[in-house]
């Protein structure tokens, strides 16, 4: 009997111990913490203190970002799609290769800019301090910005100009390489496969409708358009293409995909001279995507 | 230790505890409901301390009640999401004037009322009818719960795709950089800024009052970070009385600022407002009563000044001048054409008040405002120079023990104390101060 009770308390005693470490594993400790509240940004001249921010942070993200950066604030449940996790050190809108960290600038762009199609709004009338020191606030949330070191920047040839034979191009490129699949033929976000996207926590995520709206998620201009291709959007199932497309077929799909978009632009124009309609899905394989 | 001692030791302990309980049960903080609900943020992303609006909540209005992003028509939302807020104030008050005409003596003496009453009910309704088209009404009662239209407007936002071009038209708040009806003081007293509802002494003018919301067609126009802003509106002389009693009299109102970064102090703001309108000072009758839209005699008054918001860390200034003029026909309450008393001349005044907040955190800051207003030019030669003259202080701090995207609730305790020179019934001057405890709520 006194064994058993011997044994079974040992067995408790050993699911504490593993439930502690776990619970010491999965969040920071207030030592790693107060480490990390050392964490700095660096936007130009400006240099972000994750320190200074703990006020900011909490009057304007929290409630979404949670105390403990983990996405779990109090609204989050209310949000669609959830807001980011920023312990994972994973982010869409990035200037560098997949699987990368971002560049401080890119968090401090996220920041100012929004985030389209979801509750992250434009945080530009906050100071450029104040921002640069949420950008040092959002990577101390993760361990990987004390072992990794941002990846490098893609490079982004000058924009060529936009001639008929590109739109077709870009036309061949989106059937080449499926992006219908996803976002549908006619670039409606309606592809075959868009009702089993999800992302990489295993929730629901629907694919960019290009007939709605001059934004993307990242962006709104024709390089922020290149650039979500080739680095592509890290936590989603929207892979980059750097290794399977070439800069000047990436700019064809660029002007393609301008095309597909409500506003005037010069590549609707060209689009409706030239009588190119959204095209039928091909039946060419498409090469794998870099993951 | 004698028992005396050991009694305040224990007091101060239990003060201490007290303070510490205050201080610890200080986290995080929320927003206004209407909006809080609709986008899922907490009241301090848009106050920098309830209602009182910060750079972020400033762009918000500006850009119509719309954070930009693809969420703003109602179409995203739930249907059964009703932006509706309901707000009031149960309170205990004290109020208490040095000298109040009275029958009984014939004489004057001082009055002082306290207990406990309630103030009036603001519900407010507004957002977004579709992208780009913002609405706003708040229907306010008095604590007798008349109500009346305090606002009601609708706004076309952004039109041809900018944010220079806002277009609005209905009764509005006044583009005041420095909200008055997002004060942080409640109380008699020190709950409106006296500098935005200045009459002198003898003058009958109530249209220049920019603290009132009006009646009118306001454009305006932001840079895309709300930095710049500007604006012009046209407005009725009627003081934002329905039904057009006036004479069929206008008055523009111009406002523009500009925020720009000081390092690690904050974003700054300064800019100017002027006011420039006519109005009747005489009315046609009918048994006696003026007839609507029967004002003539029509006479000129301006308001014009300077205002600003400065941060230096926790805390911030705000700071609003003015230098007001009426006509001699106002400022002698002369119906139009006169005759005018002997030597009547325009009044003419100057004031300024600086507001000044310590925001521990969202959940609670400290209050304080001085303002001051002197006549320079009395109506009448002769007249004491200082007649009318005003000086009001008020401190006071408002506590949200909680704050979430649902509702809002604040401890709010207030002093103020006011006086004008000359105003008491025997001509000497008038002192009165307010004590008040309230709970003002939200939901």
């Amino acid at each position: 009997m006194r064994r058993m009770i011997a044994n079974g308390s040992l067995v408790l005693t050993a699911v504490a111990v593993v439930a502690l470490c776990s619970l010491s594993w999965a969040q920071m400790t207030e030592a790693e913490e107060n480490q990390r509240l050392g964490m700095e940004s660096h936007i130009g001249k400006l240099t972000g203190h994750a320190a200074a921010a703990k006020g900011t942070y909490r009057r304007y993200c929290v409630g979404c970002h949670g105390v403990l950066g983990d996405g779990e604030g109090e609204n989050a449940q209310w949000i669609d799609p959830k807001p980011r996790n920023f312990t994972l050190g994973i982010f869409k809108c990035r200037s560098t290769t997949t699987g990368t960290l971002p560049l401080d600038s890119d968090l401090f762009d996220t920041l100012g800019r929004g985030l389209d199609s979801s509750n992250m709004p434009s945080w530009n009338p906050l100071s450029a301090q104040d921002r640069a020191d949420l950008v040092a606030y959002v990577k101390h949330f993760s361990a990987r910005w004390v072992t990794e070191k941002p990846g490098t920047p893609i490079e982004i040839p000058p924009k060529p100009e936009v001639t008929a034979d590109r739109l077709k191009a870009g036309q061949a490129v989106f059937q080449k390489v499926e992006c219908w699949k996803c976002h549908g033929p006619t670039g409606m976000g309606n592809g075959p496969s868009a009702a089993t996207l999800t992302d990489d926590q295993n929730r629901p995520i629907q694919a960019y409708n290009f007939h709605d709206g001059n934004r993307f998620k990242c962006g709104t201009s024709d390089e922020d358009l290149y650039r979500i291709f080739m680095t592509g959007l890290d936590g989603t199932p929207m892979p980059s293409w750097s290794d399977n497309i070439k800069p000047d077929e990436a700019w064809d799909l660029v002007f393609y995909l301008r095309s597909l978009q409500p506003m005037k632009s010069k590549e609707k124009e060209i689009a409706r001279q030239i009588g190119l309609k959204p095209g039928a899905p091909s039946a060419a394989p498409a090469p794998a995507p870099q993951q | 230790m004698t028992s005396a001692r050991k009694r305040l030791a224990s007091s101060l302990l239990l003060a201490s505890f007290f303070l510490l309980f205050l201080l610890c049960s200080i986290s995080d903080a929320n927003a206004l409901p209407a909006f809080a609900r609709k986008y899922g943020l907490r009241c301090s992303a848009c106050h920098e301390a309830w209602p009182m609006l910060n750079y972020f909540g400033q762009k918000f209005k500006d850009n119509g009640y719309q954070l930009m992003n693809d969420r703003d028509a109602p179409i995203w939302q739930n249907n059964g999401y009703w932006p509706v807020t309901m707000r009031i104030t149960p309170s205990w008050h004290r109020e208490s004037t040095d000298k109040v005409a009275i029958d009984q003596s014939g004489g004057q003496q001082q009055i002082t009322a306290h207990g406990f009453d309630v103030g009036g009910l603001d519900i407010l309704s507004g957002g977004t009818l579709d992208k780009n088209i913002s609405f706003l009404f708040v229907l306010s009662s008095d604590e007798n719960a008349a109500f009346h239209f305090e606002s009601v407007n609708a706004r076309l936002d952004n039109l041809f795709g900018s944010p220079w071009l806002n277009v609005k038209m209905g009764k509005f708040e006044l583009d005041n950089i420095v909200s008055e009806k997002r004060g942080l003081t409640l109380s008699a007293n020190g709950g409106g800024f006296q500098l935005y509802h200045f009459v002198p002494v003898g003058d009958n003018n109530f249209l220049g009052q920019i603290g009132d919301n009006q009646f009118g067609l306001e454009w305006m126009g932001h840079s895309a970070n709300d930095r710049t802003r500007i604006s012009a509106a046209l407005l009725s002389s009627t003081d934002g009385n329905p039904d057009l009693p006036g004479s069929n009299s206008y008055t523009g109102f111009f406002a523009g600022s500009h925020a720009f970064e000081v390092g690690k102090l904050g974003t700054q703001r300064v800019g100017f407002y002027a006011m420039v309108g006519q109005a009747p000072t005489n009315f046609l009758t009918s048994g006696g009563e003026p007839i609507a839209g029967g004002g003539f005699g029509n006479k000129t008054f301006s308001r014009e000044g300077f205002n600003g918001i400065f941060y230096l860390g926790k805390l911030d200034f705000q700071v609003v001048t003015q230098h007001g003029s009426d006509n001699a026909f106002f400022a002698t309450s002369t119906a139009a054409p006169g005759p005018l008393p002997t030597g009547a001349r325009s009044a003419v005044w100057n004031g300024a008040f600086l507001e000044t907040h310590y925001v521990y955190n969202p959940q609670l800051v400290f209050i304080q405002r001085s303002e001051w207003i002197r006549m320079s030019q009395q109506a009448i030669p002769g007249t004491a120079s200082n007649l009318g003259n005003i000086d009001n202080y008020v401190i006071g701090y408002r506590y949200m023990p909680f704050m979430t995207s649902r509702a809002g609730f604040a401890w709010h305790n207030e002093y103020s104390w006011i006086r004008q020179r000359g105003g008491a019934p025997d001509g000497t001057d008038l002192t009165s101060n307010s004590l008040m405890l309230g709970f003002d709520f939200d939901f």
